[in-house]
């Protein structure tokens, strides 16, 4: 058609107006992308170790022939702790378990969060305001007392843990995925495709649940690490993995006696621990720097 | 006259426990003849809008589309005759997707198959080049993005188009480009606007009937020149009159 | 000497692109100055640099002086203490100007108090004054109201009061009636005009809108991509346009009035 009467506005997006977040965004990205790397090269040594110990492990699990609490070195890498156990070998176990639980309890949160929060996001008056207040009730609980109350139910065990802790997760995804689907619907790009006949099944797959991913990513990401650390405070507590399944928490208890003659056994799964969460922490935190649309679109 | 394409009849509008926002409102859109709705914000224009695009019921009276009551099963025909243009060309782009991707939306959404010859047409319609398709929404100005808004709508060749504030987020220059094209558009395509604004340089440019809108009520409405010409209710003079000209 | 000096302002980012580039012009005392662009002209920004308050990452160079204070080099103590008193701001969207959490009556008793260390019974009269002067008469219902109580035409009002209760020399208004209906601007329009008349305060106005910086200013100076590209009396730059975009300005604005004055002797 050539009636466009006058030279369409075809110059480049204005590159110019820039508002003082986008004139910083330069060096915080550089930023930001360094801690993703860093994050990930932590993940991933520890997820490298893990992965090796399903086919290789020092030493039997429950083999106690190298004697007690030797020192780091000869043999025993890391030495062993006050059984005579390697030490390496359970940190390598007890990587198993952090992974899982970081993975189970954000499958758990994850599903189950993202599934509320969707219809609390769709909900409107009263039932909105419910929604509101359930999901703030559910956060302020504490999750050792869900997790107590599980195990009295269920007993302990790493699936009454995983389940404990992705449930208090899931009250957390729940209410800021609330909040992101209200904002998205709020969006003159969801009238446009109602008007456009699609389906509500539809709009939430094209258009809600791409917009509120990048932002729920990186809360999970963020939220991976709390859940290892929270196992860890289960099992330290008695409340996680039983023996002789060494979670690192576990570790950390058993080696609590032994501290000051053999430090080695504390400290290994203490650093590990913290290794994973940093790693963790970073990863979400430069992800966010990829869950910019201007950048994620190019 | 032609038989109207929608028509509003006593139509009112009460949020749950509110006032009412409308009330007693009568409207009629005629093929060929583009009618504007002005009014303030609080007025009701986007009530009335939301109304017209079947995302709300009223709650008195009825709206007519072809003749015949507009009901949820009539929604989809409705839609393939009547499509929308928004205010904010920020807010009416998904960012997450490719131009291609938004301008087909109707023509998949509508049941009006996916040939993407459609879009390639609609975007030249709208003075857009064709590589704009495989492009991104944050790549766009706000005038540019509006006509990617305008392509998305007339992409199924609807018969009317409502256009909610289209002009009044854009510079004075772009401004006049965009009411240029939606000019273009009826002329060509033989589409209809309903066009809500409150600026009437843009009302008088584009519409051959206008009615007025205040605090829920129309209080004015017949031929353009006539309502800008010789107002007749005092609300209508107020706007005349606040409307800033330039110095002769 | 002028209130307001402006000399070879260029304002660049970090990429080192200058988003204004070599604009000069003053603002005499008592003045009405325009500042016209459309998105992206740097008019904005030339006004952030003008009272010191540019985001991080945007660095200024060349000459600004607001009543002899220069205020690209100045310190900060001597940039801020010449903002309130000699010069204020009004923005185009007084709801993100005005603290939510507090009452329009203490927003305005802010600046009083600090500025004439107004208390007690003098500071709540001065604040009715202050009300009163942009014509909210209903003044203690509007001076009890928390921001989002009231229209956008009253919170403008309010955030002139506030921009005025210093008694400012410089009133810079950046596109203060875009968010507003036509005629609630047309009584802002009415009320600025009022206030910078009486009190001889002179005014800098920021706007993309031909026809509103007509109604209220005097001198004028058309930005485009971070340039001024034209500068004179602002009827003369209607009337006889030389730069070819002041011409299309003028053109796209004519052309609505033209099709209003059209329709209605039809």
């Amino acid at each position: 058609m050539s009636s466009t009467a006058s030279p369409p506005d075809l110059s480049p997006a204005p590159q110019s107006d820039p508002s003082p977040a986008s004139a910083r965004a330069g060096a915080g990205s550089r930023r930001r992308s360094l801690h993703l790397v860093i994050g990930l090269v932590l993940v991933g040594i520890i997820a490298g170790g893990v992965l090796i110990s399903y086919f290789w492990l020092p030493f039997a699990p429950d083999d106690t022939s190298g004697g007690r609490l030797v020192p780091p070195g000869g043999d025993h890498l890391l030495g062993t702790d006050k059984l005579g156990r390697d030490l390496l070998t359970q940190l390598l176990i007890g990587g198993r378990i952090a992974l899982a639980t970081a993975l189970g309890a954000v499958a758990v949160g994850g599903v189950l969060g993202v599934s509320f929060g969707l219809l609390a996001g769709f909900a409107t008056r009263w039932l909105d305001d419910a929604a509101a207040v359930v999901l703030d009730i559910l956060i302020a609980f504490p999750t050792l007392l869900l997790a107590m109350l599980l195990v009295a139910g269920a007993g302990a065990s790493l699936t009454t843990a995983i389940l404990a802790i992705g449930l208090a997760m899931a009250a957390i995804v729940a209410r800021l995925t609330r909040v992101l689907v209200k904002q998205v619907l709020g969006r003159d790009y969801i009238t446009a495709a109602r008007i456009a006949g699609v389906s509500w099944p539809r709009v939430v797959a094209s258009h809600v649940l791409p917009n509120i991913a990048p932002v729920v990513l990186v809360n999970l990401a963020l939220q991976a690490g709390l859940a290892v650390l929270a196992e860890a405070s289960l099992s330290y507590l008695g409340l996680g993995t039983p023996p002789p399944n060494a979670s690192w928490g576990r570790m950390l208890y058993e080696a609590q006696a032994t501290v000051l003659t053999a430090p080695a056994a504390a400290l290994a799964p203490g650093l590990a621990l913290v290794a994973l969460v940093i790693g963790m922490n970073l990863t979400a935190d430069g992800l966010r720097d990829l869950a910019d649309p201007r950048r994620a679109a190019r | 006259m032609t038989d109207p394409i929608i028509e509003a009849s006593k139509v009112g509008f009460t949020y749950r426990g509110g006032k009412p926002v409308l009330n007693d409102v009568d409207l009629a859109v005629h093929p060929g003849q583009n009618v504007a709705l002005v009014g303030e914000s609080g007025a009701g224009k986007t009530t009335l809008l939301r109304l017209l695009l079947g995302l709300a019921s009223p709650t008195d009276g009825t709206i007519r589309f072809d003749g015949t009551p507009l009901t949820r099963t009539r929604l989809r025909d409705y839609r393939r005759a009547v499509q929308a243009v928004f205010q904010d060309p920020y807010s009416s782009l998904d960012p997450r997707h490719r131009i291609g991707r938004i301008v087909a939306e109707p023509l998949r959404g509508l049941g009006l198959g996916t040939d993407p010859a459609k879009v390639a047409a609609a975007l030249e319609a709208v003075g857009l080049p064709a590589d704009t398709a495989t492009r991104y929404p944050h790549e766009f100005s706000g005038g540019q993005r509006q006509r990617i808004a305008i392509a998305r709508a007339i992409v199924g060749n609807p018969r009317l188009l409502l256009a909610d504030e289209p002009v009044s987020a854009l510079d004075l220059t772009t401004r006049v480009r965009i009411v240029d094209l939606l000019g273009s558009l009826c002329a060509d395509r033989g589409l209809t606007i309903l066009l809500v604004s409150h600026d009437l340089g843009v009302v008088a440019e584009l519409c051959q009937h206008t009615a007025v809108l205040e605090h829920g009520r129309l209080v004015e409405q017949g031929p353009t020149s006539q309502v800008l010409g010789e107002p007749s209710h005092p609300y209508t003079r107020r706007l005349l009159e606040s409307v800033p000209r330039l110095p002769q | 000497m002028s209130l307001l000096t402006v000399a070879g302002l260029t304002v660049r980012d970090q990429a080192g692109r200058a988003l204004v580039d070599d604009v000069s012009f003053a603002v005499a005392a008592g003045d009405r100055a325009g500042l016209i662009g459309e998105s992206g002209s740097g008019k904005s920004l030339t006004a952030l640099a003008v009272t010191g308050l540019l985001p991080p990452g945007l660095t200024a160079t060349g000459e600004v002086r607001l009543d002899g204070v220069d205020m690209i080099r100045a310190p900060e103590k001597h940039r801020t203490a010449t903002r309130g008193p000699v010069a204020a701001i009004v923005f185009q969207e007084p709801l993100t100007a005005l603290d939510p959490l507090m009452t329009a009556g203490r927003q305005i008793a802010g600046p009083l108090r600090r500025l004439h260390r107004l208390r007690g019974a003098g500071l709540r009269a001065a604040v009715n004054d202050a009300l009163d002067e942009v014509r909210l008469t209903d003044t203690d219902r509007i001076a009890n109201s928390y921001p989002h109580q009231l229209s956008g035409g009253q919170r403008q009002r309010v955030a002139i009061a506030m921009a005025l209760a210093c008694r400012p020399r410089l009133l810079i208004a950046d596109e203060p009636t875009t968010a507003l209906d036509v005629t609630v601007q047309a009584e802002i329009l009415d009320l600025l005009d009022r206030l910078v008349e009486t009190r001889g305060t002179a005014l800098l106005f920021i706007t993309h809108d031909l026809p509103v910086a007509a109604r209220v200013t005097r001198d004028t100076h058309v930005m485009r991509n971070g340039q001024i590209v034209e500068s004179g009396p602002i009827a003369d730059v209607i009337a006889h346009p030389s730069h070819p975009y002041t011409k299309t300005l003028v053109e796209s604005a004519r052309r609505f009035d033209a099709a209003l004055e059209r329709t209605a002797r039809d």
